[in-house]
């Protein structure tokens, strides 16, 4: 390589790396929107057909999951709290809040194991029915993306020991952030059309 | 001819093309021509099955062909074709030019770009191994269910469902980093609407991939679980409603259409004003009406299931959404006449193929908005009239705009102008192969003859049209084989392009051909549309273009802090990964330790990824 490789200088009319990393990350959530769109759309459309499994109104626990997504928007609060001492560059607060958030994440995973075994016990499977189907595999990929966040919080926090991130730390954040809430939103959509419509 | 750029030689990169350097770049320029070389062989691939078609096909009881084979050789040409040919030469052109027409000195993440190629390239390979491992796909392109999701064949669907997943995500990852390029990395002065049109209808598709292929991503795991897992999303005997395959399927594969095409409008788009040296006519128009074709074109998927029983008040809506979403389309076609009319024109091949393009995607739009019509399209579906019309506005519409755009760019990318003669043989030859192929199709599509069957019976009148369509198959095929004769030529003796041959309009012919590894040594400040025509060309009272004579001298002082990607190995190592993750994925339970692996692979790629420093420091 010839000149190429020069100084690691931030160039004058060069955009700003962060920003462009926003901008992907809106992309990015808004093919998600569809993602998860299409799932609950899926959903809708079978949601009464239960064949000769349970139905939406003999397996759900209201007051269990409210508790459960209560815990899961807790922890965008957490979130926040935690982009907030990133941004004023308070690393030890930052680790703390963000493994909160990850705990809290987990606490909800968690929850969702637990109901997921409850509701097999009951007799619904993902082959029990298309309602089965449909409601296994949309909150199952809503649990993924849920357990992908903590893997990224926990990757964040253990990252930021090593001061390899430093600066671009406060942006990584807030791209984590901006996923965090995403993944939260569509729980609020999906407990609300998939749970409270549905007994 | 000005230059902004002229003593490219201080910059030339050493050459040192090894392998090594092509797996691990991360420079647009070399993955747009990987993206390239690699749609070429799928258009081999795709060609070759498609002759094999119409062998079949060319007399009655053909016994060429088994009905397994055959069903195989439809399947898998409709999905080369779309999948790993015209996406690609679109992604090829994109990535070459798309920074270059802003101004820019790469993409927005060079790393991101290279995973995309090197996930569709193990995408493809997938792809292609299922002909190697108990047969292709044999259901279909859309793969209806129940043909995709009864799992009477072992794999073969699967291979289908697992590879279109890896090429959308390819697909995905690579709308992403355009849509942030196109926001993010403008130069100075590159308004939105000072941006090519080019650039304009990249940005289109790529918002349509944004939100398309989610849609598909989940069609396909559906389909994929049935197969698997035995869940019962299409399975109509335990509930499930094969109907919303269908509704998943053309959600996505209708703005599929428009990805396919919009990248070729834009081609033409700048390849007409260059030929007949006039502006873009309603050059804004066109753009809007990209835009318009880009909103629209998620709402009129269901006229591709006018005959799934959607009843009366679905049909007539989407019967009028497609009416309505030819005026957009229409509106263009009245554009590019208008920028030809009263030009100077130069019939280049590049022309050639534009003006071929614009007549031939006429009549595919035309019968297209017959189809509109619920009652009659009752009649043409599944004839040959339908295989008719979308070969004319992909075959005559994509293909002969894109390979405009490679007669176009082709000095740009290699430095070297392809023969003119042979382009106008090429030119000719497969414009009367295409129509000899594809217009007797209407005829034996309203005669009633079925798409998809492997043979027809003696005495419907079916046989003369069949066999001179496959007589015009093999003229495309030679006049294929009269275009790689003239890339070899043209490799070996080319006549030397320079930066500029077409007098063009845009900032790439303002830099060397090949463009330097940075490609400019100063980002330029665009102060026009069009300025690069600008910079060399001034208006007259009368308004005719004058020459500025003496050519200006531009600043050429290059920065001297020119930053570029460094070449990473991550993005194939975590590609690879993938590729064998959904290896195993086809052959469950036992496969599951090769996913696995595979997934570990792929992290592991990531992850480095992740820790690797870029090129440009953050502090």
């Amino acid at each position: 390589m010839t000149a190429e490789t020069l100084a690691p200088q931030t160039q004058d009319d060069h955009p700003d790396m962060n920003d462009m990393r926003k901008i992907a990350m809106w992309a990015f959530l808004g093919s998600e929107c569809l993602f998860f769109g299409s799932l609950i759309t899926t959903f809708l459309v079978y949601r009464t057909r239960t064949g000769d499994g349970p139905s939406a109104a003999d397996l759900f626990d209201i007051p269990f999951t409210s508790v459960s997504s209560f815990i899961l928007l807790m922890s965008s609060l957490t979130m926040v709290l935690a982009h907030h001492s990133a941004t004023r560059k308070d690393w030890r607060q930052m680790r703390v809040w963000l493994v909160a958030t990850a705990l809290l994440g987990m606490v909800f995973l968690s929850g969702q194991v637990f109901e997921f075994t409850e509701f097999v016990h009951e007799g619904l499977t993902v082959t029990t029915s298309p309602f089965g189907s449909s409601f296994f595999v949309l909150t199952g990929f809503h649990g993924a993306h849920v357990a992908i966040g903590v893997l990224l919080l926990l990757t964040t926090a253990f990252h930021s020991y090593s001061g390899r991130l430093r600066q671009g730390e406060g942006m990584n954040v807030e791209m984590i952030g901006l996923y965090w809430h995403f993944v939260d939103i569509v729980w609020i959509v999906i407990f609300t059309v998939v749970y409270l419509l549905q007994v | 001819m000005a230059t902004l750029n002229p003593e490219v030689t201080r910059t030339a990169a050493p050459k040192r093309g090894g392998l090594w350097e092509w797996i691990t770049t991360t420079d647009h320029k070399k993955i747009g021509i990987l993206y390239g070389g690699s749609a070429i062989v799928f258009f081999v691939v795709g060609g070759i099955e498609a002759l094999l078609i119409r062998v079949q096909l060319a007399t009655p009881n053909g016994e060429f062909l088994s009905a397994d084979s055959y069903n195989q050789m439809f399947t898998m040409h409709a999905t080369t074709m779309v999948f790993l040919v015209v996406m690609p030469a679109a992604a090829a052109f994109t990535n070459y030019f798309l920074p270059i027409l802003l101004g820019a000195r790469d993409v927005a993440f060079p790393r991101l770009n290279a995973l995309s190629y090197w996930v569709f390239f193990f995408g493809g390979l997938f792809l292609t191994v299922s002909f190697f491992v108990g047969g292709a796909p044999d259901g279909g392109w859309f793969g209806y269910a129940p043909l995709s999701t009864q799992v009477t064949e072992v794999v073969r669907m699967d291979y289908w469902a697992l590879g279109l997943q890896i090429v959308g995500l390819a697909s995905l990852l690579a709308s992403v980093n355009f849509i942030t390029t196109v926001f993010a990395m403008r130069a100075t002065g590159m308004t939105l609407m000072r941006m090519p049109v080019f650039a304009w209808m990249a940005l289109v598709v790529n918002f349509l991939l944004l939100f398309s292929l989610p849609i598909i991503t989940v069609g396909l795991i559906q389909v994929f679980l049935d197969r698997n897992l035995g869940t019962v999303f299409f399975d109509a005997a335990n509930g499930g409603d094969p109907i919303l395959w269908q509704h998943l399927f053309w959600l996505f594969g209708h703005p599929e259409v428009y990805i396919l095409i919009l990248p070729a409008m834009g081609i033409v788009s700048e390849v007409l004003p260059t030929f007949a040296k006039k502006p873009l006519f309603g050059r804004s128009f066109v753009i809007f009406s990209g835009i318009a074709i880009g909103f629209m074109g998620f709402g009129v998927w269901a006229h591709h299931m006018f005959t799934a029983g959607l009843g009366p008040v679905a049909e007539a809506a989407f019967a009028l959404t497609t009416m309505f979403i030819a005026v957009p389309t229409g509106v263009k076609i009245f554009n590019w006449l208008g920028t030809v009319w009263g030009g100077s024109i130069r019939l280049a091949t590049p022309m050639l193929f534009s003006l071929g393009f614009i007549a031939m995607f006429v009549i595919g739009g035309l019968s297209g908005v017959t189809h509109s019509v619920a009652p009659a399209d009752w009649q043409q579906h599944d004839t040959y009239y339908v295989v008719a019309h979308f070969h004319y506005v992909l075959v005559g519409g994509a293909v002969f705009g894109l390979i405009a755009g490679l007669y176009y760019w082709w000095p740009k990318i290699t430095g070297k102008l392809l023969h003119e003669g042979l382009g106008k043989v090429h030119f000719w030859l497969i414009f009367i192969g295409f129509n000899l192929t594809f217009a007797p199709m209407h005829i034996l599509g309203l005669n009633g003859m079925p798409r998809r069957t492997y043979r027809y019976p003696e005495g419907l009148g079916f046989e003369f049209w069949n066999f001179i369509a496959t007589v015009g198959s093999f003229l495309i095929a030679v006049a294929m084989l009269v275009f790689f004769w003239n890339l070899y030529r043209t490799w070996r003796k080319g006549e030397v392009a320079g930066p500029d041959p077409w007098d063009g309009r845009t900032l790439e012919w303002s830099i060397s051909s090949p463009p330097p590894v940075h490609n400019f040594d100063r980002i330029p400040v665009v102060e026009h549309e069009d300025d690069f025509w600008h910079r060399k060309y001034t208006t007259a009272e009368d308004g005719t273009a004058v020459a500025i004579d003496p050519p200006p001298v531009f600043d050429t002082e290059p920065d001297d802090n020119i930053h570029l990607p460094s070449p990473s190995f991550y993005p194939v190592l975590a590609s690879a990964g993938l590729f064998i993750t959904v290896m195993g994925l086809v052959y469950v339970p036992w496969g599951l330790i090769a996913a696995g692996a595979g997934v570990v692979i792929t992290l592991w790629g990531l992850f480095g990824w992740s820790m690797e420093p870029l090129t440009r420091e953050e502090h």
